[in-house]
């Protein structure tokens, strides 16, 4: 075996079980963390079909933010956890078929059959030299710099979506108008009075 | 040397378990949003892979889209989670049946 295929299995493995552990673990926290794994795993496999950018920002983007999000969220939470595993063992049958007869079907659709290394030959290994970045970036700045654009605008709805409804006001909180703040005038404020001296 | 199928069948297994994680753990809204996002990796494996074989750039430009999509998605099922808790005070979906006719 070639140190190519060592590595693929290798990571292979440990992609199937952390995704089996994130579905089977007892404890939302300890799936979240499997999660993380299984997104650590996958990037690896992605740096195998030389897609080294798309990897990176599997670990930056996923890892660094969205299942910080998600762990975020499970701590904020007081979940009964007990409750809701619930049922676990009366689905686990039907579970346990549907994986067994999807992925038959699926595998024998994508088996080597059809998709084998007569009909998609291994490509050669770009040089050393060679940046997946840049010509990444050349193809999604010219050809799908629409799209991009729109990716930037789902983001950003986003962002909005995820402010406007997390966000609330308590009735009794004290807070600062910075409008009437300005509009003060000194008469408002300020009384002279005129005494005699004394 | 690794052929296309063996990418293609670790995609096809790893969206098998997480369609059965949205099965066994129906009750647990956090866990069904990490299997959507397991599924939604078993297909950016099989958008890498063709890429890879076909020697064809635009398999990559999709899954960077459809990284893009579900950083929001899961952003904002996040939020709308957070905001059912604080009303409800639970995310158990046995308990969610305020729209049942």
């Amino acid at each position: 075996m070639s140190f190519q295929e060592v590595v693929f299995y290798l990571f292979s493995l440990t992609l199937l079980l952390s995704a089996g552990a994130v579905v089977l673990a007892r404890n939302t926290v300890h799936s979240a963390l499997f999660l993380v794994l299984t997104f650590f795993t996958t990037s690896a496999i992605w740096l195998l079909l030389e897609a080294e950018f798309l990897a990176i920002t599997l670990i930056l983007v996923y890892v660094g933010a969205v299942m910080v999000l998600f762990l975020f969220v499970i701590m904020m939470l007081d979940v009964d956890l007990a409750k809701l595993k619930e049922g676990f063992i009366q689905y686990l049958p039907i579970g346990v078929l549907v994986v067994l007869v999807m992925s038959a079907e699926m595998i024998m659709v994508v088996g080597s059959s059809k998709f084998g290394t007569d009909a998609y030959p291994i490509p050669v290994p770009k040089a050393a030299d060679y940046s997946n970045t840049k010509d990444l970036g050349s193809v999604l700045y010219t050809e799908y710099v629409l799209q991009f654009e729109l990716a930037a605008v789902i983001l950003l709805v986003a962002i909005i979506a995820a402010i406007a409804l997390t966000m609330r006001r308590r009735p009794n909180t004290k807070y600062q108008s910075p409008a009437k703040q300005v509009m003060v005038k000194k008469a408002d404020r300020l009384r002279i009075v005129k005494m005699d001296s004394e | 040397m690794i052929p296309l199928s063996s990418y293609l069948t670790l995609a096809a297994i790893l969206f098998a378990i997480s369609l059965a994680g949205i099965f066994l753990n129906r009750k647990n809204i956090i866990v069904i949003l990490m299997c959507v996002e397991l599924m939604l990796l078993a297909v950016n494996i099989n958008f890498i892979a063709f890429s890879h074989f076909l020697g064809d750039l635009s398999g990559q430009v999709f899954v960077f889209f459809i990284l893009t999509v579900a950083a929001a998605e899961a952003a904002i099922g996040l939020a709308i989670l957070v905001v059912l808790f604080r009303t409800r005070s639970t995310i158990n979906v046995n308990d969610l049946d305020n729209l049942k006719g």
